[in-house]
């Protein structure tokens, strides 16, 4: 009990200064948590996805599209077991401040590949049947007030006009990780009104999603996908499905490069606070580590005491600073509405939040601590007078 | 070497022929740069064992540089310090550590309490190294509490202590481990006359009652005269 002892109190003698300090490593900690999440956010889409989903999408460029017939073609690779398509609408909901992704799906095979979104079976159903009708998440439906029922414009940019839906059903995501800011409707009255207005735009699908019975056998599937289209108008480029949202994140790798560079910056720039601290803690004990040393107290217990001190004051500061970071996210999820369809302090994160609270106080400690343990007991004894 | 004897304390001590502490060709030197500065020339002088002994001399005469190598809180350039048949500058810094928390209680000049602790837990900071329980480990300091005088303030800090109530602290501090050796750094130098008088009269109790060894450094001719010898050193050499 008597090294506790002698650590709590030492490390509350200079209440200002500990009290600085902890709030110091509080908010870098809290930071770091927050660019760490951000950083998780971003790549959210890719975790969420499934081992056993390919998409196919036209080589050139994900802009054009492939003709409603591939579906069949693709359903004959071996290896295949569903198929389902979908379309970017890009539409604007009352203004373009209020973005949110909406696909144009077909809705059964869709919906039957994608068993993370969960929906009530009455729900469902309604929005099979209705073919103007619409499923959103939950997140985006609470965004904006959205009832089962009401009418849902969208101001086409890819295909003009006003568009009303129904909304007939809200998905709830299987875990954390679940995108629930999505909005789909029904690919057949897309296309179907497409095709009145603009006659060669009709039958075309934006991205094809292929169900594979075995994950392992990805990469060769993708490729005997690919080789069916070799040489047509529209040829393809077959990819996991995390590989296919990875490509999303990289067209923004150098974004998340500096917020994960910001976020360990953080840490250093707290890590030297905090070794400035305790080299003044143990510059003016000096004479009491010479005591100490001077009663039988041996080197390895002087550093112990000023390694105690510091990671003691680290770990206050960063329990203080997880504990902070959940509501924190929470408000800053909210501010930033559908941006971040995924946003939640994961495990890991908390962890490395732990394990940098550790590192500070390890480190700061250091220097400190060697000198501490080094000082000449009549050097030491003599800095008292 | 000539020792001189004080006669203000009547000598009550059983003493054996063996010194407790001999010291032999003991020199001290810092070098600065190129420069050799000598602290303590071929110093040669035994302790008996219950001796009460001040060092005296003028300031940078080495008297408190001879005092920490008794203590084995220094080591000296040559020579030999023996203590109860230890040659202590032969120790390595671990196993001196073992020796002073064994053998050695310090009493310093600015008392050099731990101001994080009370009165209590400074008495009782050198019994942390020992293997007593906590039992016996409260018992003794609160015997050694009393025997300074302040079993009423153990739970004081040492800011809320005056210099001369800290400075029987830190003798209680000494004495706790029941060491072979007491050693006092200028002990009343901090303190006023009434109260000097009070700390040297604890030492002279705890000499003559306890047959506590004891070696003082001290400036102080009024100090010097409660011990029962006095060794003088000037420029590193002794001289009486």
């Amino acid at each position: 009990m008597f090294v506790p002892l002698m650590v709590l109190k030492n490390a509350f003698r200079h209440k200002l200064r500990t009290s600085l300090t902890v709030v110091g490593i509080i908010v870098a900690i809290t930071a770091f948590g927050l660019l760490r999440t951000i950083v998780d956010a971003w790549y959210a889409g890719a975790e969420a996805t499934s081992s056993a989903r390919l998409v196919s999408r036209n080589a050139i460029s994900l802009v054009f599209s492939m003709p409603l017939t591939y579906a069949q073609k693709i359903r004959q690779v071996p290896g295949v077991t569903a198929v389902s398509w979908a379309n970017w609408f890009g539409g604007v909901y009352i203004t373009e401040r209020n973005f949110f992704p909406q696909f144009a799906i077909d809705a059964a095979t869709y919906l039957d590949m994608y068993p993370e979104f969960v929906l009530k079976p009455e729900e469902r159903k309604a929005f099979l049947v209705d073919r103007r009708g619409a499923v959103v998440g939950r997140k985006l439906a609470d965004q904006y007030g959205w009832k089962l029922g009401d009418q849902i414009p969208l101001r086409g940019t890819i295909f003009p006009g006003t568009w009303t839906f129904t909304l007939r059903a809200i998905y709830d995501g299987v875990d954390a990780k679940t995108d629930e800011t999505q909005f789909f409707f029904h690919w057949q009255f897309l296309n179907e009104t497409v095709k009145a207005r603009f006659p060669r735009r009709g039958d075309q699908i934006g991205v094809y999603v292929v169900e594979i019975r075995d994950p392992t056998q990805a990469a060769a599937i993708s490729q005997d996908i690919d080789a069916t289209f070799k040489n047509s108008l529209a040829e393809t480029l077959t990819e996991t499905e995390k590989a296919f949202q990875l490509g999303f994140v990289a067209m923004t790798e150098a974004i998340l490069v500096a917020v994960q560079a910001v976020s360990f910056v953080v840490i250093v720039i707290i890590m030297a606070v905090m070794a400035n601290t305790m080299a003044m803690t143990a510059r003016e004990r000096y004479s009491e580590y010479a005591t100490m040393k001077a009663l039988g107290f041996g080197q390895g217990f002087v550093a112990l005491l000023v390694f105690a001190e510091s990671i003691g004051i680290a770990l206050a500061g960063g329990a203080l600073g997880i504990l902070l970071t959940f509501p924190l996210a929470n408000i800053f999820a909210g501010a930033m509405g559908t941006l971040f369809p995924v946003f939640f302090v994961s495990r890991e994160t908390v962890l490395m939040q732990l394990g940098a609270s550790l590192v500070i106080g390890v480190v700061a400690a250091a220097v400190p601590a060697w000198r501490a343990a080094r000082v000449r007991i009549v050097d030491g004894l003599r800095a008292i007078a | 070497m000539q020792i001189e004897s004080s006669e203000a304390v009547p000598d009550v001590v059983t003493r054996t022929d063996a010194p407790l502490v001999a010291i032999r060709s003991l020199t001290k030197y810092y070098t600065r740069g190129e420069q050799v500065i000598p602290v303590l020339v071929d110093i040669n002088f035994d302790v008996m064992a219950g001796d009460y002994i001040a060092l005296m001399g003028p300031s940078g005469s080495g008297k408190s540089t001879l005092l920490n190598l008794i203590a084995g809180i220094d080591k000296p350039s040559s020579g030999e310090i023996r203590v109860a048949g230890v040659d202590i500058a032969g120790l390595s810094d671990g196993d001196l550590a073992a020796w002073r928390a064994a053998h050695v209680g310090f009493i310093f000049q600015f008392y050099n309490l731990m101001p994080v602790l009370t009165a209590f837990q400074n008495v009782e900071l050198p019994l942390q190294l020992t293997s007593l329980g906590r039992a016996e480990r409260r018992e003794r300091v609160a015997t050694a509490l009393a025997l300074v005088g302040l079993e009423d303030r153990m739970d004081h800090y040492p800011n809320e202590l005056s210099g001369g109530q800290q400075q029987r602290v830190a003798i209680a501090r000494a004495l706790i481990t029941d060491p072979t050796l007491i050693v006092a750094d200028e002990p009343t130098g901090d303190l006023d006359r009434t109260t000097a008088e009070e700390v040297l009269g604890l030492l002279e109790r705890l000499n003559a009652e306890l047959g506590k060894t004891i070696i003082m450094v001290t400036h102080d001719p009024k100090a010097a005269s409660h011990a029962r010898k006095i060794v003088q050193l000037e420029k590193g050499v002794l001289v009486g």
